[in-house]
């Protein structure tokens, strides 16, 4: 049982990896990226590794997403 | 260079870094194998020694506590480079453009938001300080709650506006408690010499394993990096904002 919910994180992971890198748009590709980080945690957790998992979630979920959609907005008033 | 021999140097670097790899991944115990001999030792001696139920942070903040010191030290030395790096340069300006329309106001978020906001924020203002205190109990500590604590302040933005949040975080504080907290790890730390023993050795009442207040310095240096990363994070949010909402280039 634990080895197929290992599987379906690993799976997870190699897909929302490849979307990050697939997504050109910046903007789209902060998103892309919050999935990813989302699916390192599920993975962590599959692997009983629950610190990492939450570091990964504050990180991934929160500071993350947050300085690179600042950053977008930020460069894009200056280009208006 | 030309396109060719861009493809042979690519070509070269990734035979290199396959056979490297490789042979690194070949050493590897085998996945799902059993824990290696320390991780044993650890799970059997950490709970008994540092009256901990959760390893990890015996291991992060006492067996390996100088690692995390200078983490910590990492965390606010990058904080403080962003600060001088954000900073308003000589050409831009935190003045607003004159408003050309005064009568028309920005319209505040839904009532919906709001109350998501209000509902959110205190939420995690809860979360984050249980996760910061229960560190040596349950996965998490200082670092996770302390992110968890400044993201109580986005919420607050996204829930009204920039106004409100400056009220809610004084600058002066903020700086403050990232170096306070940074530097409480070091005085923690420093109880141990005072004590006679080496520098960050748990020198504090362990307590009961499993009770609210146990295992010593594990707790203390958790809150006190609770303090330092919830500063950090929100000064890190505070120049992003700033940047966005607030500076502008000057007008010529």
């Amino acid at each position: 049982m634990s080895q197929a919910v290992i599987a379906v994180a690993l799976v997870w992971v190699a897909a929302a990896g490849t979307a990050v890198v697939l997504t050109r748009d910046p903007l789209r590709q902060a998103f892309t990226a919050g999935f990813f980080g989302l699916a390192l945690a599920f993975f962590y957790l599959s692997v009983q590794a629950g610190d990492v998992a939450l570091s990964q979630i504050v990180v991934g979920a929160i500071a993350l997403p947050l300085i690179v959609l600042l950053s977008l907005a930020k460069v894009g008033k200056d280009q208006k | 260079m030309s396109r060719r021999a861009r493809l042979v140097f690519f070509a070269v670097a990734v035979t290199g870094l396959a056979v490297t790899l490789g042979i690194g991944l070949a050493g590897l115990p085998s996945f799902g194998g059993q824990l290696s001999a320390y991780a044993r030792m650890l799970n059997e001696l950490a709970p008994q020694q540092r009256h901990v139920t959760d390893v990890v942070s015996a291991i992060s903040f006492d067996y390996r506590g100088i690692d995390t010191l200078f983490e910590e030290f990492i965390l606010l030395s990058a904080v403080a480079s962003i600060s001088v790096l954000l900073r308003p340069l000589s050409d831009e300006t935190r003045r607003l453009p004159e408003d050309k329309a005064p009568d028309r106001t920005i319209p505040p978020p839904s009532p919906a938001v709001w109350l998501l906001a209000v509902f959110l924020s205190s939420l995690l203002l809860l979360t984050g300080l249980e996760t910061v205190t229960h560190g040596q109990l349950t996965p998490g500590g200082g670092f996770q709650g302390g992110v968890v604590l400044a993201s109580g302040l986005y919420v607050v933005y996204l829930g009204t506006n920039y106004a409100t949040v400056e009220r809610f975080q004084p600058d002066a504080l903020l700086e403050s408690s990232d170096g306070l907290g940074a530097f409480g790890y070091v005085v923690i730390g420093l109880l141990g010499l005072l004590a006679g023993t080496s520098f960050l050795s748990n020198v504090v009442s362990l307590g009961i394993t499993g009770d609210a207040v146990s295992s010593g310095t594990i707790q203390l240096l958790n809150v006190v990096v609770g303090v330092e990363v919830f500063g950090g994070f929100a000064i890190l949010a505070s120049e992003f904002l700033d940047q966005t909402a607030v500076v502008r280039t000057r007008q010529r």
